[in-house]
C-alpha cells in the first residue's frame, strides 16, 4: 500500500472543503477502499474519514411515508432494523445476502453502491489489459474469462458487471439518493446512479468528484418484495445473477411491478418492458408470467460463456415474482 | 482538518489503554501483530475474505484487516488474547475444545470471536441460522460439523 495522509472530517461542511481537492477520496467502512489501496486500483494522496460524522447513519420515517435511511448506516443495522425489515424487504435480505456478518458490520449503506466490478482481471495483482483500470489499454475479459460477465449493455469497451446487492434492491424500490456538494445539493434516482460503458469504462457513477451521499431515502413501503441471489455457494459469495422484486397487488392481481436484475450489467437492469406487462396478470399464473419475463430479455447478448446467465436471469426473476407475492406484510 | 501520514492513536485493548506512533496505512491487524505482539489475531488473506482476524470493535465483531488503526482512534478493542478471565477459558474457547472444533487451529482465534459475537447477537435459532452467521469465517481443515457443535454446546452453556 502507497503512504497517504489520513484526515478527520469534523462536519460535512469540513468534507465537501476538503473532499474536491485533488487526489482525495472519502473513507466510510473501509471495505472496499482498503482493497482497492492494496491493489493499486486507487492511489490518493489524502484520505478523509467520514466515520466521525454524527447525525448521518440514522434511520427516520419520513413525514407522508417512507424512510431515509443516513448514509453511515451500517449495513447490517439497515437490515434488521424493523422498519426497513417490515416494509422493505427485498431490501433487508439483499443485505443480509451480502458479504459476511463481520464485513456488514463495518461496510456502510452509502458506501455499498460505489463498490467496482469483481471482474478477476480488474482486481488482477498485476497489470493486464484492462479499460476500467487502465482506460485504453483493452478489454481483457471481451475474449477471455467472461463466465460471470454482463448480459446486458456491454460494449466492447468493457463487459463487466456491478455487483452490489443492495444497490439491485434499491433501484428496484425507486429509492433516491441525497447528496451534497461544494456546488450544492442533488437528488439523484438510483437508477441514474451507475452508468453504462460506453467510450469510458472508467467513469463508474453519476457523482461528481468531492460529492458526497448523506442519505438515502425510500418512497411508501413495498411490503410484497423480495431478493433472490442465484450463486455458486450458499453464503459469502457474490451473485451470478440476482433478481429484486416489488409488487403492488389488488387481490392476487398485480397492480404494479417492479424488477431489477443484478450482476448482469454494469448497473442494476430494470425490466421495464415487462413490469408493463404484469400489470393485471394474477400473481398465481405461472405461465403468464414467465411468458412476460421470456419476452422482455430482447436486448440481452451474450459473451462466449454468459450464455447460461440469460437462461439463469429469467429464472431468477420468475421465481423473485412468485417470491415477492407470497411475501406477507 | 488537518492530514497526517503518522499519527498518534490511543486504543483500549482487551482492557488496557494503549498509546501508539503508527503510519496512516497501518491496519488495526498489523497495529494488533506487529505494535502489539497480540498475534493470536490471525492474518489469513488480508482481503476481507476469511475471517481470520476477526476482533471485536466497541462490542461489534469485524475484520480487522479492514479497519484503519486511525480510524479506530479510542475505540475499544477485544482480542482472543482478552476472553480468558482470571485463568479460566472463556466458555466458547472450552466449548471449542471439548468439540474438537479444529485441526490446524489457524481460523479458531477468528471463529472464537465470530461465536462469542454471535451468540450476543442471538442469531442462533436453528442450524441453519449458525451457518449462516458463522460463515465469513472460513475454515480450510473444515471443522465446520464441530464447529456448529462448538456454537450449540456454548449457547447451552450460557443458557444453562
Ligand atoms: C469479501 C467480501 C465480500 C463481499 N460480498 C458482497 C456481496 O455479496 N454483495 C455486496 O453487495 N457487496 C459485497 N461486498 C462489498 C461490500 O458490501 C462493500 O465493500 C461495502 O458495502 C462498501 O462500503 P464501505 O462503507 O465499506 O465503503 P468504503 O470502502 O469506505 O468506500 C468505498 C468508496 O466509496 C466512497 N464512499 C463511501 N461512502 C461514501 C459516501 N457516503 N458518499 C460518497 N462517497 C462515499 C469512498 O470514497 C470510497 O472511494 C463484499 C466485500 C468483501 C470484502
Ligand atoms: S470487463 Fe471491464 S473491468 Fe473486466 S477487463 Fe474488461 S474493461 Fe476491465
Ligand atoms: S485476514 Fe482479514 S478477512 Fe482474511
Ligand atoms: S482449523 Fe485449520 S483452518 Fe480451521
Amino acid at each position: 500500500m502507497d503512504s497517504f495522509a489520513y484526515g478527520r472530517a469534523s462536519g460535512i461542511e469540513d468534507a465537501l472543503a476538503e473532499g474536491s481537492g485533488p487526489n482525495t477520496v472519502f473513507l466510510a467502512g473501509g471495505t472496499e477502499l482498503l482493497n482497492w489501496l492494496r491493489l493499486g486500483i486507487a492511489k490518493p494522496e489524502r484520505v478523509i474519514d467520514l466515520t466521525q460524522l454524527t447525525g448521518l447513519a440514522e434511520i427516520a420515517r419520513l413525514p407522508g411515508g417512507g424512510l431515509r435511511i443516513g448514509a453511515l448506516a451500517r449495513l447490517n443495522d439497515v437490515a434488521l432494523n424493523d422498519d426497513v425489515a417490515r416494509g422493505y424487504p427485498v431490501l433487508s435480505q439483499a443485505i443480509l445476502k451480502s458479504a459476511s456478518a463481520q464485513l456488514r458490520n463495518l461496510a456502510t449503506i452509502g458506501g455499498n453502491p460505489f463498490q467496482k466490478t469483481r471482474c478477476g482481471y480488474f482486481r488482477a495483482e498485476e497489470a493486464l489489459p484492462c479499460n476500467k483500470r487502465n482506460p485504453g489499454s483493452g478489454c481483457s475479459a471481451l475474449n477471455g474469462i467472461n463466465d460471470r460477465h454482463a448480459i446486458f449493455g456491454w460494449n466492447e469497451s468493457c463487459v463487466a458487471t456491478q455487483p452490489s446487492d443492495p444497490a439491485t434492491a434499491l433501484v428496484a424500490l425507486d429509492a433516491i439518493f441525497v447528496t451534497v456538494h461544494r456546488e450544492g445539493e442533488r437528488r439523484i434516482e438510483a437508477t441514474d446512479f451507475h452508468i453504462l460503458p460506453g467510450d469510458t469504462p472508467h467513469i463508474e457513477n453519476a457523482l461528481r468528484h468531492g460529492e458526497l451521499i448523506v442519505g438515502i431515502e425510500l418512497p411508501a413501503a413495498a411490503p410484497h418484495s423480495a431478493y433472490l441471489k442465484l450463486r455458486e455457494r450458499e453464503s459469502y459469495e457474490y451473485a451470478v445473477v440476482s433478481a429484486a422484486v416489488a409488487l403492488d397487488l389488488e387481490g392476487e392481481r398485480i397492480s404494479r411491478a417492479r424488477i431489477a436484475l443484478g450482476s448482469v450489467a454494469l448497473k442494476p437492469w430494470r425490466l421495464t418492458e415487462a413490469e408493463h406487462s404484469l400489470v393485471g396478470v394474477s400473481a398465481n399464473d405461472n405461465a403468464a408470467i414467465r411468458k412476460i419475463i421470456e419476452g422482455s430479455f430482447g436486448e440481452a447478448k451474450a459473451l462466449t460463456h454468459s450464455a447460461y446467465k440469460i437462461t439463469l436471469a429469467k429464472n431468477a426473476a420468475v421465481r423473485a415474482v412468485r417470491l415477492a407475492a407470497r411475501a406477507s406484510p | 482538518m488537518e492530514f497526517r501520514q503518522h499519527l498518534t492513536v490511543v486504543l483500549r485493548i482487551n482492557g488496557l489503554d494503549r498509546q501508539m506512533r503508527v503510519d496512516a496505512r497501518t491496519t488495526l491487524l498489523d497495529l494488533l501483530r506487529e505494535h502489539l505482539a497480540l498475534t493470536g489475531t490471525k492474518k489469513g488473506c488480508n482481503f476481507g475474505e476469511c475471517g481470520a482476524c476477526t476482533v471485536h470493535l466497541n462490542g461489534r465483531r469485524v475484520n480487522s484487516c479492514l479497519v484503519l488503526a486511525a480510524s479506530a482512534d479510542g475505540a475499544e478493542v477485544t482480542t482472543i488474547e482478552g476472553l480468558a478471565a482470571a485463568g479460566k477459558l472463556h466458555p466458547v474457547q472450552q466449548a471449542f475444545i471439548d468439540h474438537d472444533a479444529f485441526q490446524c487451529g489457524f481460523c479458531t482465534p477468528g471463529q472464537v470471536m465470530s461465536t462469542v459475537a454471535l451468540i450476543r447477537e442471538g442469531h442462533t435459532r436453528s442450524e441453519a441460522e449458525i451457518r449462516e452467521w458463522m460463515s465469513g469465517n472460513l475454515c480450510r481443515c473444515s471443522s465446520y460439523p464441530q464447529i456448529v457443535a462448538a456454537v450449540e454446546a456454548a449457547i447451552r452453556v450460557k443458557e444453562g
